[in-house]
């Protein structure tokens, strides 16, 4: 022992034993390698890289500067906080860099960019567009100006001058409903703001999923866990026929069963529960967002709690009503606490599933039912503001990523089982 | 803590049936004195952990009535029937300390906190783990984790215990000693113990009656002693210990012993157990170590026999013999220093008392 704690060991032919080890297992180690890297190759081509330029997309601003190069250079010595417009060589670079982008039919876009931070400026880039071949020499300002008068517009300089970094903050100022002025960051107009809310009812939403699911499923669960194995078995394909169905049929047969005239409402006026008038109002709102997604997540509520129960033998409950335990007291006390881990991997999954969901909500939320996620998707494909809907993707990534943090602290993620 | 404060039990005409159609227990009449220490034994499947689930309330009797102190109980649910219980696997709560096990029972009978710490520190002392109680059940050894078992079955000062193979997961040693530790607790406590095991040592070491089960039946219902000697039926000899079976026919009876041929027209005098009448089929029941390979003129039996294999074992030597045609004959011969020659394959006569037979019923 004294030797080994002077001298570090070697093998009989001198070489130092942790060389020898990492020799002997390294073969081992490429092996594992090889055995993954088929899937390591396709995740980080069809998944991490994507995923890494769609959130790059939130900061990435350089269609500003690559397009009107001269004019970001002339605009540096201007100050707007002055209340006067840029001088005409600020405009000369201008006309210099918008034909060349008319030349290379670039100017619409950036004008939808800008228009994003500026509205009307997309329809200033393209009138001008037409009539800056026929700009004359000198004199540009007055000649921009009579083009349309917003290019007199100090507002818009000082926005201009703003973007003109290749980097922006702006995406995430404005996924939170803030923006930045001559005075600096400050929040929206009130009637304005609208992801905030929208994330605090994805938040709210997803809570109310997660625990509905929690009660509808515990029962279940621990039905499927304790009953003879032939019940449960047919119970378990009950519980797994959703899975097997599309989802969007699912979503769809809740449309049926929860509109005014659907059959819910119907049963309900016939067994004279709701008068005919007072139908109740189950879909295109929060209620019809929560029943939906409530059953299309119940399964993975159910399998965590499922398997964690499966484990816990009867013989505990048997134990503390011998030792004079109710039978709630023994479910409370004895129970329900060694079901905690699979409570927490059905909660984190449900949670984090419904946190991002997007099909359901869009079918049956309405406009009062919808999620961040229905946001995004309207960023990505009809307002075509991918760099907003990075950041809001963003966002919400370091949300989930928060309240695992947050989890792991107060559950402790080694508690939870998921199989 | 006060003697004699146990329990009576009383099972009368107790029949139970899980699927309707076969009886696992069979009309089970059974009366267990306060203070005793009751053991059923049996096969798996014979019905033993059957009546002690039915006592403890988590299966009910599909017929007959059970009496706690006198009181039926069959309509009592299991919380208030004071019963401890100690599960095969222990049930220790893996989430609980174990000082907080042992506080369980006491909690839920709303006892006050400086009683309860009390109470658990005096059940952990008798189980010698005074210094164990912040310790999770998982960090405990089995024999810890079986004593912390015994220990919560106690704290509430039940009258009555019951014990389902409480021992089966421990290895041999340390389950020797906890037999006797649990004999000392029931000494010490008074109360009673029924206890289900399929090992007949343990049944031996610890009853003061056992009762052996087979098939839904109790075979046979005596102290360990009377057991090992005076086995009523084939199955309750071969199940008890070790036995020589020999088959063969009654052929004369005289009082209490009786004659019988064996298949091979051997002629041997049987102390008369189970057998009715002269033509009955009947199984001789030996004990290994009755049998004399020094016959004297007081053994009435004397057959000759081949060695067929010799093993040494210590305090003893087993040797295993043809004899009247069953080479599956054991003697078992104290090691008291003589030299004997025995050799393989050698003959030799070997004899045993008629009273040390017993002619039961026949078992095909």
């Amino acid at each position: 022992m004294s030797e080994s704690s002077t001298a570090p060991l070697t093998t009989s032919d001198g070489v130092p034993l942790k060389v020898s080890l990492a020799k002997a297992l390294r073969r081992e180690k490429l092996r594992s390698f090889l055995l993954i890297a088929p899937l390591l190759f396709f995740i980080l081509i069809s998944f991490v890289a994507p995923i890494a330029d769609m959130l790059f997309r939130s900061v990435e601003n350089a269609i500003v500067p690559d397009t009107l190069p001269r004019t970001v250079v002339a605009l540096e010595d201007w100050d707007g906080s002055k209340g006067e417009l840029p001088g005409e060589p600020v405009y000369a670079a201008l006309a210099a860099d918008l034909k060349e982008a008319v030349k290379e039919k670039l100017h619409t876009r950036l004008g939808s960019r800008l228009n994003y931070d500026m509205p009307g400026a997309s329809s200033m880039f393209r009138s001008t567009g037409r009539k800056v071949e026929k700009f004359t020499d000198g004199n540009y300002k007055e000649q921009f100006i009579k083009a349309d008068k917003d290019w007199g517009n100090i507002n818009f300089w000082e926005g201009l001058k703003q973007l003109s970094s290749r980097y922006t903050d702006g995406y995430f100022l404005s996924a939170i409903d803030m923006e930045r002025d001559s005075t600096g960051i400050h929040f929206k107009p009130e009637e304005q703001r609208i992801y905030l809310m929208l994330f605090g009812r994805t938040l709210m939403l997803s809570v109310a999923i997660t625990v509905s699911c929690l009660v509808l499923g515990y029962p279940v669960a621990w039905l499927l866990a304790n009953l003879p194995l032939r019940t449960s078995n047919l119970l378990m394909i009950l519980v797994l026929l959703p899975f097997w169905t599309s989802l969007l049929v699912r979503t769809s047969a809740w449309k049926v069963l929860l509109q005014d005239q659907g059959v819910i409402n119907d049963l309900l006026v016939w067994a004279h529960i709701i008068s005919n008038d007072n139908r109740l109002p189950l879909i295109n709102n929060q209620t019809g967002t929560i029943i939906a997604m409530t059953h299309i997540l119940l399964p993975f509520m159910i399998l965590p709690l499922f398997s964690v129960m499966k484990t816990i033998s009867p013989s505990y409950m048997r134990a503390a009503k011998s030792l004079g335990a109710t039978d709630w007291t023994a479910f409370w006390r004895v129970y329900f606490p060694q079901t905690i881990p699979g409570i927490g991997a059905g909660a984190i999954l449900v949670f984090i599933l419904a946190i991002g969901y997007y099909i359901t909500p869009e079918l049956v939320g309405g406009t009062s039912g919808i999620f961040i996620s229905n946001r995004i998707a309207y960023h990505i494909s009809s307002s075509l503001n991918w760099g907003l809907a990075a950041a809001l993707g963003t966002i919400l990534l370091g949300v989930v990523l928060l309240m695992f943090v947050l989890y792991d602290k107060i559950v402790g993620i080694d508690n939870v089982k998921l199989g | 803590m006060a003697s004699n404060r146990g329990a009576s039990v009383r099972y009368e005409n107790v029949q139970k049936s899980y699927d309707g159609e076969t009886l696992v227990v069979k009309n089970l009449n059974l009366d267990i004195p306060p203070g005793e220490f009751l053991t059923m034994l049996g096969p798996s499947g014979s019905g033993k952990t059957t009546c002690l689930m039915m006592l403890a309330g988590f299966e009910p009797a599909t017929h007959g009535e059970i009496f706690l102190n006198e009181k039926p109980i069959n309509n009592v649910p299991p919380h208030k029937r004071g019963i401890g219980m100690v599960f095969q696997n222990y049930a220790l709560f893996p989430h609980m300390s174990v000082a907080e096990n042992l506080a369980f029972p006491l909690q839920v009978r709303g006892m006050g906190k400086a009683e309860q710490e009390q109470k658990v520190k005096r059940a952990l002392e008798m189980v010698e783990l005074g210094k164990f109680g912040n310790r999770r059940p998982a960090q405990l050894s089995g024999g810890q984790q079986q004593r912390v078992a015994v220990a919560r079955a106690l704290v509430f000062d039940p009258e009555l215990v019951l014990m389902d193979e409480p021992l089966g997961a421990l290895d041999k040693q340390l389950r020797e000693q906890m037999q006797y530790e649990i004999k000392h607790i029931h000494e010490n406590l008074g109360v009673s113990i029924v206890y289900v095991t399929h090992d007949q040592t343990e049944a031996l070491t610890m009853s003061d009656r056992v009762a052996v089960f087979n098939d839904g039946i109790i075979q046979q219902l005596s102290p360990p002693d009377v057991l090992y000697e005076e086995p009523k039926n084939s199955f309750v000899a071969q199940f008890i210990g070790e036995n020589n079976k020999l088959t063969g026919d009654v052929v004369e009876i005289n009082g209490d012993m009786c004659k019988v041929r064996l298949p091979d027209g051997t002629e041997l005098l049987a102390h008369k157990i189970n057998v009715s009448g002269v033509g009955d089929k009947t199984t001789i029941s030996l004990r290994p170590e009755r049998v004399e390979i020094v016959p004297t003129a007081d053994h009435q039996n004397q057959v000759e026999g081949k060695i067929e294999e010799l093993i040494y074992l210590g305090d003893h030597i087993r040797i295993r013999m043809n004899v009247c045609g069953n080479d599956e004959f054991v003697v078992k011969v104290r090691n008291r220093g003589e030299r004997w020659d025995l050799q393989q394959g050698q003959m030799r006569k070997i004899g045993w008392a008629a009273k040390d037979c017993k002619a039961l019923d026949a078992v095909l």
